[in-house]
């Protein structure tokens, strides 16, 4: 058995590898900028040099910045495809946004709203749509987010790893109940999912 | 100077007296002052807004409004900010007000035209009041989604309308600055030697011209949806709700650009002239320009990247928006070292402009988070999105407006302003603005989603802190106006070229002359030589 990986490490990556080039970027620039506006300040320095341009410099500040920005876009996309491929085996959930609330539909046609519950180290795979309007389901904790669409099914997966409760909100706005579309994700052990799983079936 | 009477004392046609005067002018000027006071209007009004809506936010719960006004409110705010301030803000006033000089000429080709611009603006700011009183304030966000905008009772269809009204104002002042640069160039003025400012408002007047006619078929569409019901984006009735968001992108990123590339024109021009030297690079900044209005046209789903189009279009979209990051950071250096081995001199624009590059570079580098494919996905629609935005609109395009202001004030009113005031009033709204923004991006990243009147306790302390940001930042807006307002009062009067500026605007007298060239214009073959300024300096000093 390949051993599932847990695509929030490659977002993470991604989000430092862009954030870090960004902060040396900007603080580039801007202490380049402070010190032209003290050193070449009138008083300094009242003769002005005619320069117009520099090719060569030119060319060099287009070329670094492209590979730079397609370096960025790479890690972005094979995140990104971690998050779309859906490892073989996951446990599905059908997921339906509704004004102003998440309905969860489990295997057995066991259904709870805005409680999710889910057995820890088996991958999750969300099937999402909505009954109404646009919807999103976001898991800020496992960096996935999806529109609820009516109409049309979509999908995020996610691999919990970690017991606990997290917070799920609604990311697209829905009107006058969106902030209050919250849920909760419930990650538990194996047994303890199977057990609640029909123990409040019955 | 000999004394030549100005635009503001001779109207257009000797014959109208008064108010007549101003509402019927066909003075290029006339009607960028026009703009000028109805766009501050309404970006006072949408300022009010957003202040309320952080306040709300400043702590759990409900405090000032409930969910109803708060999302009437938002929407309000994005409408307006969107389509009555920052589309027209720097075109309609500062274009429609010099680009005419810049080029030679005595007016825009089409004056008529202009001032039928201005009413349609007027006409669009009307209706999105009416709106307000026809079931209901909007409640959609300016994005206007379906099928929540097709469901939702407020006054949706009037709103709707009015944004389609202003897009036929902006298409129209798009055509009107594109035949103007094209038939009444002066004839000594290549393409080569237009000033950026001019190059700018040229590719955001084609920019205007080919998308907005999208959005003004989207938004009937909507009417059509809410009205006849015809069921084309209603998946009900085979319909698809992911169509709208095409075709409202299609128009509205492009529209960004519309926002940012008069912004950049407005800062190439302020870099030279306080820099007492050369633009640096200034073939690349016109391709550039040219470049980010033909890329920028091909970008809009990565608004997208969740809502559950294919793997590839988020691939395709993501590849393109980090090809449009380019040209934009190409500008930024170029900006930045223009000032290299320059003679700089501190004014109020020439700050504005150095906080435009600082706010527009932390706006342009959240950008590629968002860009980002997998990143996106995390971010996308929380307030990471909000921060990262207003750090390109307001921190871009809106400090841009305020240098503008700063920069060609005297020139419009031949008058000056208080410096220490206006020096004041720009840290107060930088501060404000880092204060107010900055937390955004942090909470976005901790995941609080945009659109909430209220959130987790966890997201509490920032958007405590963005709130007394955006009370600072209110204060220097504030003074920063009441300053320019004074300045008409009690300020110096202005010569005809306060700041050592090349472009013609600056040879003409301050305030301009009814037809605004006293004398032939002379064209330079470069536009920002300085050799002559240079020198006039040297011998008034040796004298």
């Amino acid at each position: 058995m390949n051993e599932v990986i847990n695509p929030v490490h490659g977002v993470d990556q991604a989000f430092l590898y862009i954030l870090g080039f960004s902060v040396v970027l900007l603080l580039g620039i801007t202490i380049t900028m402070i010190v032209f506006v003290f050193t070449y300040s009138r008083s300094r320095n009242p003769e002005p040099s005619d320069i117009r341009g520099n090719w060569k410099l030119e060319v060099l500040w287009t070329v670094i910045p492209s590979v730079i920005a397609l370096s960025m876009f790479y890690y972005g996309w094979s995140s990104y495809t971690g998050l779309r491929n859906v490892p073989a085996g996951a446990l599905e959930i059908e997921v339906t946004g509704q004004m102003y609330s998440w309905i969860f539909l489990y295997p057995n046609d066991k259904e709870t709203e805005n409680e999710l519950v889910v057995p820890l180290g088996k991958p999750i795979k969300l099937n999402i749509t909505s009954s109404d309007v646009l919807h999103s389901l976001f898991i800020p904790a496992y960096r996935i987010k999806v529109d609820a669409v009516p109409g049309m099914k979509t999908y995020a997966w996610f691999l919990p790893d970690k017991p606990g409760l997290y917070s799920m909100q609604c990311a697209e706005f829905c009107g006058v109940g969106h902030a209050d579309m919250t849920a909760t994700l419930r990650a538990v052990t194996v047994s303890e999912y199977e057990e609640w799983l029909k123990l409040e079936e019955e | 100077m000999t004394d030549v009477q100005s635009y503001l004392e001779t109207p257009s046609s000797p014959n109208l007296k008064g108010i007549r005067a101003w509402l019927l002018t066909t003075d290029h000027k006339r009607i960028g002052i026009l703009y000028m006071i109805s766009i501050l209007f309404w970006f006072c009004i949408a300022v009010t807004l957003g202040l309320l809506l952080r306040t709300e936010l400043m702590a759990e719960g409900k405090t000032l409004m409930g969910s109803e006004t708060y999302n009437a409110v938002f929407t309000l705010h994005g409408v307006i900010m969107v389509f009555l301030f920052i589309i027209p803000g720097i075109p309609a006033i500062f274009g429609n007000f010099l680009l005419p000089i810049q080029i030679g000429s005595d007016d825009v080709f089409f004056p008529r035209l202009n001032l039928l611009s201005w009413y349609l603006y007027i006409f669009g700011g009307i209706l999105a009041v009416v709106s307000l009183f026809s079931g209901g304030p909007p409640d959609t966000g300016w994005t206007f989604y379906v099928p929540f905008s097709i469901q939702t009772e407020s006054g949706v269809t009037f709103t709707v309308l009015a944004a389609f009204i202003l897009g036929m104002s902006s298409m129209l002042t798009g055509i009107n600055f594109i035949t103007t640069i094209h038939r009444l160039r002066i004839k000594t003025m290549g393409w080569m030697q237009m000033p950026l400012f001019t190059w700018s408002l040229y590719a955001t007047a084609w920019v205007q011209l080919l998308a907005t006619p999208i959005l003004s078929i989207t938004l009937l569409l909507i009417v059509a949806e809410r009205i006849f019901g015809i069921g084309l984006f209603d998946p009900g009735r085979g319909g698809d709700p992911i169509l709208y968001q095409h075709l409202f992108w299609m128009y509205s990123h492009p529209a960004v650009y519309i926002m940012i590339l008069p912004a950049m024109g407005v800062v190439s021009e302020i870099m030279p002239v306080f820099s007492r030297k050369a633009i640096f690079g200034y073939k690349a900044i016109v391709s550039s320009t040219l470049a980010i209005a033909i890329a920028g046209s091909l970008v809009w789903a990565h608004h997208m990247f969740t809502s559950g189009m294919s793997d590839t279009a988020v691939f395709v979209f993501s590849l393109l928006t980090f090809v449009v990051a380019i040209p934009s950071a190409i500008k930024v250096f170029s900006w930045v070292s223009t000032m290299y081995k320059g003679s700089i001199l501190m004014t109020p624009p020439l700050f504005f402009a150095l906080c435009f590059i600082y706010l527009f570079s932390v706006g342009g580098l959240t950008g590629l988070v968002l860009g980002a494919a997998g990143t996106n996905i995390h971010v996308h629609d929380t307030h990471f999105v909000v921060g990262h935005f207003h750090f390109v609109m307001f921190g871009g395009a809106g400090f841009a407006f305020f240098a503008a202001l700063h920069f060609w004030w005297p020139k419009m009113f031949g008058r000056m302003y208080n410096f220490r005031n206006a020096y004041r009033a720009a840290i107060l709204i930088t501060i404000g603005f880092i204060l107010h923004y900055i937390p955004m991006l942090i909470l976005g990243l901790q995941g609080m989603p945009r659109r909430y009147y209220n959130y987790l306790p966890r997201f509490e302390a920032g958007n405590f802190f963005a709130g007394i940001g955006g009370f600072i930042m209110v204060t220097g807006i504030m003074l920063m106006l009441v300053n320019l307002v004074q300045g008409l009062r009690k300020g110096a009067p202005a010569v005809g070229n306060p700041w050592g500026g090349t472009t013609l605007e600056w040879s003409v007298p301050s305030p301009p002359p009814l037809h605004n060239f006293v004398d032939q214009p002379s064209v330079k073959s470069y536009p920002y030589d300085f050799t002559d300024i240079i020198q006039q300096q040297a011998g008034s000093k040796q004298v």
